[in-house]
C-alpha cells in the first residue's frame, strides 16, 4: 500500500531525510519513531503528496507519485500537526466542506457516525474556534477518516487527547487495520507504538536506522533496545 | 467527464465555503466596504475640481478604490488557508490543484464584485456619474476578472512569506498596472460615451490579461502552493 525506495528530501543545503526504504502493506500498523528534527513529518508530507521527494520512488495506494497524485490523494487521510479547519465554520460545516472536495455525495450519515465516535455530536453545530485543542485534535481525526481512505498517515495523532479519546482512537485504528487499511503513525511516545504497532521503524537524523516485529515490541527490553538503536545511530551519522 | 464534473464540485465547494466564512466572520468584506467608501469620500473632499476634471478623474478614483480595497481582500483570503494550515487540506483534495486556484479566484472575484455594487451607487452620487452603461460594467466585471486571477496566484506566493501583508501589494501592483490603465481608460471612455474605436485596444488589452493571468494560475498554482 505504500512503498518508498531511496527517498531523499533536501531543503535548501539541508538533506532531511536520505535514501528512506520503507513498505507498509494492507491491513498493517506501523509505527515510526524518531527524535525531533528526525524528518518524521517530512516523510508522512512526501507520502501524502503534499511535498515533492528530491529523490527516490514512492507509491501509494499503487499509484506512484507525483504522476498520479491526485488518484493517490482519493484514497489517503492524512492527519498533520495542525487541524485544517476553518475557525469560523461549525465542525458539521467544515466535515461537510471536506466531505464535498471528495466527492462524497451524501456526507451527513458519516459525519453524524464520526461526530458521534468522537463525543462530538452535542457541539456539531458550533464554530471551531470554541473547541479545546483536544476537540479540535477529535474533530481532525474524523476529517482524516471521514472518506474511508485505504491508507492513513498520522502526524502524532494521541496529541492533546485525553484518556477516553485516546482509548477511542486505539479501537478506531485497530478496527481499521483489521479491515485492511495500512496505517503509518509517527509519534514520540514509545508507549503508543508498543500499544499499537504490528512493526516499529526508526528514523533518525533523515535515515530509516532499524526496525522492529511484534515479538520484540512487546518484550520489556524494547525501550532500553530502542535507546541503545538510537544512540548507536545518531553515533554512525556524526562519525560518518 | 466525471473528472471534469468532479473538478466543478471542487471548485463551488471552495466558492460556497469562501462565502460560508464571510457569513460567519463577517470581517473581509466589512472592512473592504468600509475602506472603499472612505477613499471614495477622501477623493471626493481632497480634488475639488470642476465638472469636467471631475469627469475625467473619476474613474481613476474608482479603480484606485477597487485596487487598495481588492488587496484587502486578498490578503484576507489566503490567510484563512493559512491559519490552521487549512491550505493543507485543500491540497490533499483528489483533483487537479488548479481547481483551488480557480475557486480562490472566483471567491476573490465574488468579493470585488460585492464591494463595487455598494460603492458604486455612492460614486454615482458624489462624482455626478451615471452608472447605467452597460460598459461601465462590462469593463468592472473584466477588470475584476483580471485582477482576482493576478491577485489570487500572487497571494497563493505571497502566503508562505511571514510578510505577506506588505509583500502581496509590492508584487501586485506592478503586475496590474496594464489592467488599471486599461480599465481606467476605458471605463472613461465608456462614461465620455466615445466611439468604440477608442475603446477596442483598453478593451482587447483587459480580455487578454482575463485569458492569459488565468491560464498561467492553472499551469503554476500547484508549484507555488507545495512549497
Amino acid at each position: 500500500m505504500i512503498t518508498a525506495h531511496g527517498v531523499n528530501k533536501r531543503f535548501g543545503y539541508r538533506l532531511v531525510l536520505e535514501g528512506v526504504n520503507l513498505d507498509v502493506r494492507s491491513g498493517e500498523l506501523v509505527a515510526l519513531l524518531g527524535p525531533n528534527g528526525a524528518g518524521k513529518t517530512t516523510l508522512l508530507r512526501i507520502l501524502a503528496s503534499l511535498i515533492r521527494p528530491t529523490l527516490g520512488e514512492v507509491k501509494v495506494a499503487g499509484f506512484r507519485l507525483p504522476l498520479q497524485a491526485e488518484l493517490a490523494r482519493a484514497q489517503v487521510g492524512f492527519l498533520g500537526h495542525h487541524p485544517m479547519f476553518y475557525e469560523d465554520l461549525s465542525a458539521v460545516q467544515n466535515l461537510a466542506f471536506y466531505a464535498g472536495l471528495y466527492g462524497m455525495t451524501r456526507p451527513e450519515a458519516r459525519i453524524k457516525q464520526l461526530l458521534k465516535l468522537f463525543d462530538l455530536l452535542s457541539r456539531s453545530n458550533e464554530q471551531v474556534r470554541t473547541f479545546s485543542r483536544g476537540m479540535q485534535q477529535r474533530l481532525a481525526l474524523a476529517r482524516t477518516v471521514l472518506h474511508r481512505p485505504k491508507v492513513l498517515l498520522l502526524d502524532e495523532p494521541h496529541s492533546n487527547l485525553d484518556r477516553e479519546a485516546v482509548a477511542t482512537l486505539d479501537e478506531l485504528l485497530r478496527g481499521l487495520a483489521r479491515k485492511g487499511t495500512a496505517i503509518l503513525l509517527a509519534t514520540h511516545n514509545l508507549g503508543h507504538a508498543q500499544r499499537l504497532a504490528h512493526r516499529v521503524e526508526m528514523l533518525a537524523a533523515g535515515h530509516l536506522a532499524e526496525s522492529w516485529g511484534r515479538g520484540k515490541l512487546a518484550s520489556k527490553q524494547f525501550v532500553p533496545m530502542y535507546d541503545r538503536a538510537l544512540r548507536r545511530a545518531q553515533r554512525g551519522i556524526i562519525h560518518g | 467527464m466525471a473528472k471534469f464534473r468532479t473538478y466543478l464540485t471542487v471548485v463551488t465547494q471552495i466558492v460556497r465555503k469562501d462565502l460560508a466564512v464571510e457569513w460567519r466572520s463577517r470581517q473581509l468584506l466589512a472592512s473592504m466596504l468600509v475602506f472603499a467608501l472612505l477613499v471614495i469620500l477622501i477623493f471626493n473632499f481632497a480634488l475639488e475640481l470642476d465638472a469636467r476634471a471631475r469627469s475625467e478623474l473619476s474613474s481613476g478614483v474608482l479603480w484606485a478604490t477597487f485596487a487598495f480595497a481588492g488587496t484587502l481582500g486578498l490578503n484576507r483570503s489566503m490567510a484563512i488557508e493559512k491559519d490552521g494550515q487549512a491550505m493543507d487540506g485543500l491540497l490533499l483534495a483528489p483533483v487537479d490543484r488548479s481547481a483551488i486556484y480557480f475557486g480562490k479566484v472566483i471567491g476573490n472575484l465574488l468579493y470585488m464584485l460585492i464591494v463595487a455594487l455598494f460603492t458604486l451607487p455612492v460614486y454615482g452620487v458624489l462624482y455626478n456619474v451615471n452608472l447605467f452603461n452597460g460598459g461601465l460594467f462590462l469593463v468592472i466585471l473584466l477588470g475584476a476578472w483580471g485582477y482576482s486571477a493576478t491577485g489570487t496566484l500572487l497571494a497563493a506566493m505571497a502566503m508562505q512569506a511571514r510578510s505577506r501583508e506588505v509583500l502581496l501589494p509590492v508584487l501586485l501592483f506592478p503586475l496590474l498596472i496594464p489592467v488599471l490603465v486599461s480599465a481606467v481608460r476605458t471605463s472613461s471612455f465608456f462614461l465620455e460615451g466615445l466611439e468604440s474605436v477608442y475603446i477596442w485596444p483598453n478593451l482587447n488589452l483587459l480580455l487578454a490579461y482575463a485569458v492569459i493571468m488565468p491560464a498561467l494560475g492553472y499551469m503554476f498554482f500547484d508549484f507555488i502552493v507545495e512549497e
